[in-house]
């Protein structure tokens, strides 16, 4: 057969084909329980440094912190009351809100997070006081939304008072790195501790453009934008103010706020 | 035959660097070099890559159709693309978030094609490896200087350690903005192509 020949083609190039997909699948296959370890860690991680449980450098054993100090609990959004409809360590807030029969459209004009659909039922996680206690001194919310080329996905801390910001983190974006992907910067997330989300029961909070004012009047609601990366910034400062606000999470907030976190 | 294995390994480094003389794959070396970890993990998994797909096209020289050869290779670096960043996202999951995308674009990057295509389709498969590996370290060397350069002047630090204590910590070094955005790779590559040709003047190309 020449080796230029149409059969000869096909031949070499099913069998190259099927050799690479079998190294690559069967990479894929033995790899995957290690990757899948990897990112429930790292979104423990992300949970416990939102709300400044772990140092960023650190080299603490997340596992044992998160479950010294964190308690996961689902909450239906609607009523904001706890429920416990599905198991929270097996609920998939992602697959939940792709599921028609678990989530609901949100209206264009109430989506400033660009997210579509949102799920009934979401995570948060609450911090013990001290390990192993039943006092709760913060509870950690799960926040996404668009940013410029993709979904970010990350965490926000509140204080006991459910107003003060302990913290703010992404575990998982695609911005361009060093433009956008500056909202994983430390100097940058360290600016949310302090600041407050709602102001007479409205969300405040919001990345400005260019630097807060220090003499501003609405300094405690403003953020710091991020050059170069404008439009990463207004995703971040709508997704926040979605999650806070009565569309997702305020329901919960306002009534935990009378009621306790437990 | 012992002066040319050496020649094939060590030449790429200095006398026919993959990036001062042939000046490919400059984009990820943009990219990756603001931090020296993330620099040495891309460089091993660069490595890794042209050598094995150096190997396997070298292996399968005679029997590709020439028609198809370019995207055979191409289907061979993939493969082991892909296989390195599954690798790294299972036992280096930290660094392969800093890497991001930059893994996957080895896949373009034109050190590999150019060696599976300028070299491999007409050597053995042990010269063809070590062809890899050199061209691979050639690369290396240069991303480790850029890395080297960008982390201390601009961060600072070394690997993660403090060098140069910075202003915004307390320190008295003020760090270097330009050197942590992407155009600084160019100006220590050009600085590091001038030096490179003033040592070895046989690099300097002629006019006309």
């Amino acid at each position: 057969m020449r080796k230029d020949s149409p059969m000869r083609v096909i031949l070499v190039a099913v069998a190259l084909c099927l050799v690479c997909s079998v190294l690559v699948s069967a990479a894929a296959v033995v790899l995957r329980p290690e990757q899948e370890l990897n990112k429930a860690l790292d979104k423990k991680k992300n949970i416990l440094l939102a709300a400044g449980l772990i140092e960023p450098k650190g080299e603490a054993d997340i596992d044992a912190v998160y479950t010294e100090r964190v308690e996961a609990r689902l909450v239906d959004l609607e009523t904001g009351e706890y429920t416990d409809a599905f198991p929270v360590d097996a609920f998939d807030q992602r697959d939940a809100a792709k599921d028609p029969a678990q989530s609901i459209e949100i209206p264009d004009k109430e989506d400033p997070a660009g997210i579509g659909r949102r799920s009934l039922y979401a995570p948060v996680y609450l911090v013990r006081e001290s390990p192993g206690s039943n006092e709760f001194s913060g509870v950690i919310i799960p926040v996404h939304g668009k940013g410029l080329w993709s979904t970010l996905y990350g965490f926000l801390a509140l204080d006991s008072d459910l107003n003060t910001i302990e913290g703010l983190g992404f575990y998982e974006h695609a911005e361009t790195p060093g433009l956008g992907g500056e909202v994983d910067n430390p100097n940058w997330k360290a600016q949310w501790k302090g600041k407050q989300v709602y102001e007479d029961g409205k969300v405040e909070i919001s990345v400005i453009k260019g630097k807060v004012n220090p003499n501003s009047p609405d300094k405690a609601y403003e953020i710091d934008g991020i050059a170069g990366a404008t439009i990463t910034a207004r995703g971040v400062s709508n997704l926040v103010q979605y999650w806070m606000g009565s569309g997702a999470f305020q329901t919960y907030i306002t009534r935990v706020r009378e009621q306790g976190l437990s | 035959m012992a002066e040319s294995t050496k020649s094939v390994l060590f030449g790429p480094i200095f006398e026919n660097n993959p990036i001062a003389l042939q000046v490919l794959g400059i984009c990820s070396a943009l990219a990756v070099t603001t931090k020296l970890d993330t620099v040495l993990v891309m460089s091993a998994a660069v490595i890794f890559v042209i050598a094995f797909s150096n190997a396997a096209v070298s292996l399968i020289r005679n029997q590709i159709p020439s028609s198809i050869r370019i995207i055979v290779q191409m289907t061979i670096i993939a493969s082991l693309v892909i296989l390195v960043d599954q690798v790294l996202k299972a036992y280096a999951f930290e660094l392969s978030k800093q890497l991001s995308v930059f893994v996957g674009l080895i896949i373009t990057n034109c050190i590999v094609m150019g060696r599976a295509e300028g070299f491999a389709m007409k050597n053995g498969v042990w010269m063809s490896f070590l062809d890899g590996i050199g061209n691979g370290l050639g690369y290396s060397l240069i991303l480790v200087i850029v890395g080297v350069f960008r982390e201390l002047l601009g961060s600072g630090s070394l690997l993660g350690y403090t060098i140069l204590p910075l202003t915004t910590d307390g320190g008295w070094y003020q760090g270097n903005g330009l050197m942590l955005l992407p155009p600084s790779a160019f100006f220590i590559i050009g600085f590091f192509i001038w030096v490179l040709r003033t040592y070895k003047k046989d690099q300097i190309e002629v006019d006309g």
